[in-house]
């Protein structure tokens, strides 16, 4: 009898799941390939930008940005600073339940935010500030920071939540180690509140999502997509032919190669748009002496006219017509425009004057030039090597030897961030991931210590820039803070202590019927998509 | 005999270690795993702990007995890209790598023969001449165009074939096959294609060779004599003596495929341990390439010893260690 019982049951579950499927006549999935999966599906063991883009869809975080950068509420719906300018105040949203329907409230805010403190969290720089975290109500938060901190909130756009019953109940409170014995349950699971619930995960192979008709912002986000199955497709080739092929509906990542060719396909829609990212040279400025170069007792790139002659060699026209066949924007400040602190006058292009470079050369001293090891990336940034070797071509017009050593990322960066630094000139991507300049500051420009200037590889070290620094974590004033962001990129755009070369571009194709907007952190968030028909 | 296959497996201990000391002295040249393994806002300190922690600190010589002990009670670690311990992932990629290298192997092995047979006996027709101009392109393009092409022509163009992936999979406990589905039927036809074509073109060019030997040689020339059939003086006795080396080097082959189908598996996205690799050593990833590395030698050491048998049981002078006297004539 029990058993009859269970089995009816089941068929009218059952019967009831296929006529939903009949009724929404919208029923639509999305294909949606890029170069590499996300690494892991917990939220707090991977700062990475694939990582979260995938998270994005199953978890959320208290506050999002649209595809401008643009902080948008999402499990909170307003954030305050109260009348103590050291404690912010979170209001959250009510009715928001998990994709198990648990209840969402503030407990699973603090479980989280605690759990991406974790030593094994690669999150947990992003609430270094944090000093408390204090529950006021059921929906109410209020976070205490070390200091002032007028732009904290900027740091938990990729914060996600996580339910706090679910993930004690399966042991996965301590995020991911690399030396445990057991993979943690939340690699492969997830229970968020995000506007697609996780069905199936094959790490490098596919993820299937489907929506989550429980969402709270069902109605406010177009939601129209009923599955979501993203696919990692590494060879550049294939990914593009799966979508020439039907087979996949949304390419992420296409190759800058392809992008004309598919432009002119009717059977295509292709969205390009700037990525929060810009591409620059590094010299190192400070040392006594350059390793790498023919120049003994002195370094060329102390010189100031020296670094002004680099900037008015590298063509950045050149680069962007001929090495990204026109994907890119020339720049001359390396935060890109969005980025809170930028301004037009910033961006000053220098026009390319080879004679006056050369004349600067002579005046500093080096008539004959100079010779220098090169350091670049070939697998992090669009067309890296080959902005490289432009570069290469252009310096020696004017008499600077740059030997170029290309190799992986995995070995390029180490070079900048050990210390001291392994590189005297090298190439480098940089996106702001706070919209704020501080962010570039702080990490970019501040003398390396322990905590700051962790990819500043130039030496360069100015006692003043890194005082007015820290004082913009402090001053609440906005205006004056701005104020403040001006007067430092003064400075530093006249030492000229990085080349900029440009912003990359980012490139979506996908079926004509479907419209996905480029997003400026190269996170598209699906429950933004549309179709057009 | 027994003494034979012991000495032959102590041999193949001592290649194991051998194989992985030098992996992991050459793992330190493929860059730091820290510098993927956190985001770009950890600071210098976060970066130290964790290389400490990882272990990645010590000696080179030190952290490789921790590899071997760790090894020995069976424990490969965690991958550092995936977050799930190695020996998982790589029961979980196995079958797909394993699935394409068979079929392809079998593809390669019969078509080549064939062809190798057809070859030889009508040498002088012009089919025989066109298979012979197609193998040279099969031994001259690259792996990767071959694929590139068979996707550009049969999934782009005529749409008949998945340009990616697996297809559906059915599971039989912990093995996953895709030969159960009309999706994994088709999704293996281009990528066996690919691996294969190189080892068809070598197996059917050793079959001809070994094939025009063998019907230039005296009994041969008696069976013609003794007026047998063409057919039975082809397949019966010239073919039957062609087999033997192409059965040897059709094995060897069957390691080499396993080991390195990773063009093929990088192509068309397959899911085995290539792809595996390849992706490991772009984030480096240790304790998965370590694990790798061993596989593949593994293979190789299990493939030459059965071979190695093969030859003990084929000429019975390898059977006693002590040297026979073949000579006194």
């Amino acid at each position: 009898m029990h058993l009859s019982g269970r089995l009816i049951a089941a068929i009218s579950v059952s019967a009831s799941l296929f006529c939903g499927a009949f009724d929404s006549a919208e029923a639509r999935s999305v294909k949606w390939a890029r170069s590499g999966d996300s690494l892991t599906l917990d939220p707090h063991a991977q700062n990475e930008g694939p990582t979260h883009v995938l998270n994005h869809h199953i978890y959320e975080p208290l506050i999002i940005r649209d595809n401008q950068g643009k902080p948008l509420p999402a499990l909170a719906e307003s954030w305050t600073i109260t009348a103590d300018p050291l404690t912010w105040e979170f209001r959250l949203r009510k009715g928001v339940k998990f994709h198990d329907g648990a209840p969402f409230t503030v407990d699973d805010v603090i479980y989280s935010y605690e759990r991406a403190r974790q030593p094994t969290s690669d999150m947990k720089s992003l609430l270094s500030a944090v000093d408390t975290l204090t529950k006021v109500d059921d929906h109410t938060l209020r976070i205490k920071t070390k200091g002032p901190n007028p732009i904290f909130p900027a740091n938990l756009t990729d914060l996600f939540i996580m339910n706090k019953a679910w993930t004690e109940k399966n042991n996965a409170g301590k995020v991911q180690d690399y030396k445990a014995k057991e993979e943690n349950f939340s690699v492969r699971n997830a229970n968020g509140t995000g506007p697609f619930s996780l069905v199936s995960r094959e790490p490098d192979v596919k993820t299937v999502l489907k929506r989550n008709d429980n969402y709270w912002g069902k109605g406010q986000v177009p939601l129209e997509i009923t599955e979501l199955t993203y696919l990692p497709i590494k060879a550049d080739a294939t990914r593009v032919a799966a979508l020439l092929s039907g087979e996949v509906d949304f390419v992420q990542d296409l190759p800058v190669q392809d992008i004309q060719r598919l432009s002119s396909d009717p059977k295509l829609q292709i969205n390009i748009g700037p990525e929060n990212r810009s591409i620059f040279l590094g010299m190192n400025v400070a040392d006594k002496e350059l390793k790498t170069s023919d120049i003994k007792g002195r370094n060329p790139f102390a010189e100031k006219k020296i670094r002004h002659a680099v900037n008015m060699t590298v063509n950045r026209s050149a680069i962007q017509r001929v090495t990204m066949r026109g994907q890119s924007i020339p720049t001359g400040i390396i935060a890109p425009p969005g980025v809170n602190g930028y301004t037009k006058e910033l961006d000053q292009i220098p026009t390319a004057d080879a004679a006056k470079a050369k004349a600067l050369l002579a005046e500093a001293g080096y008539p004959e030039g100079f010779s220098v090891s090169f350091h670049c990336p070939n697998d992090r940034y669009l067309n890296d090597e080959a902005i490289c070797q432009a570069v290469v071509g252009q310096l020696a017009t004017i008499g600077i030897k740059a030997n170029l050593v290309s190799q992986s990322k995995s070995i390029h960066f180490p070079l900048i961030q050990k210390n001291p630094p392994e590189t005297d000139f090298y190439l480098l991507g940089w996106g702001v991931p706070t919209f704020d300049s501080h962010y570039v500051f702080t990490l970019l420009y501040h003398t390396r210590t322990d905590k700051e200037g962790g990819w500043n590889a130039t030496r360069y070290s100015n006692p003043d820039i890194d005082k007015l620094t820290v004082a913009l974590t402090q001053e609440t004033d906005l205006t004056k803070r701005n104020q403040m962001i001006g007067q430092i990129w003064k400075v530093l755009q006249d030492e000229t202590i990085y080349i900029p070369i440009h912003i990359q571009t980012l490139a979506y194709a996908m079926k004509p019927d479907l419209d996905i907007p480029v997003d400026i952190s190269n996170q598209p968030k699906l429950k933004f998509a549309k179709f057009k028909k | 005999m027994i003494a034979y296959i012991l000495k032959s497996v102590a041999q193949a201990v001592l290649v194991l270690l051998v194989v992985s000391a030098l992996a992991f002295s050459m793992f330190r040249f493929l860059g730091d795993p820290v510098a993927n393994l956190v985001g770009q806002e950890a600071t210098q300190a976060d970066r130290r702990e964790l290389a400490e922690r990882l272990g990645l600190n010590d000696p080179i010589p030190l952290q490789f007995g921790r590899f071997v002990a760790d090894v020995a009670t069976g424990e490969f670690g965690m991958s550092y890209r995936h977050g799930r311990k190695v020996s998982a992932l790589i029961v979980e990629k196995l079958p797909a790598t394993v699935e394409l290298a068979v079929l392809s192997a079998l593809f390669a092995t019969s078509f080549g023969i064939v062809f190798g047979v057809y070859t030889a006996i009508r040498r002088n027709s012009w089919s025989a001449h066109a298979i012979m101009m197609i193998s040279l392109v099969g031994v001259s393009l690259p792996t990767f165009l071959i694929g590139i092409g068979l996707i550009y022509l049969f999934a782009v163009e005529l749409r008949w074939l998945p340009s990616f992936g697996r297809g559906e999979t059915v599971k039989l406990g912990w093995w996953s096959t895709g030969l159960l589905t009309s999706s994994g039927r088709q999704s293996l036809i281009m990528p066996v294609l690919t691996l294969g074509f190189f080892q068809l073109t070598l197996i059917m060019r050793l079959v001809r060779a070994q094939m025009l030997e063998t019907l230039r040689t005296d009994y041969v020339k008696f069976a013609r004599a003794r007026g047998l059939s063409e057919n039975r003086v082809n397949f019966r006795h010239a073919l039957r003596n062609t087999l033997v080396p192409v059965i040897t080097i059709a094995g060897l082959q069957l390691g080499a495929v396993i080991a390195f189908a990773i063009i093929t598996e990088s192509v068309f996205q397959w899911p085995g341990l290539g792809a595996l690799f390849v992706q490991a050593v772009q984030f480096v990833d240790i304790p998965v390439m370590a694990a790798y590395l061993l596989f593949v030698a593994v293979v190789f050491v299990v493939v030459n010893l059965i071979v190695d048998l093969t030859y003990v049981a084929l000429d019975p002078r390898l059977k006693s260690s002590t040297p026979v006297s073949v000579g006194g004539k």
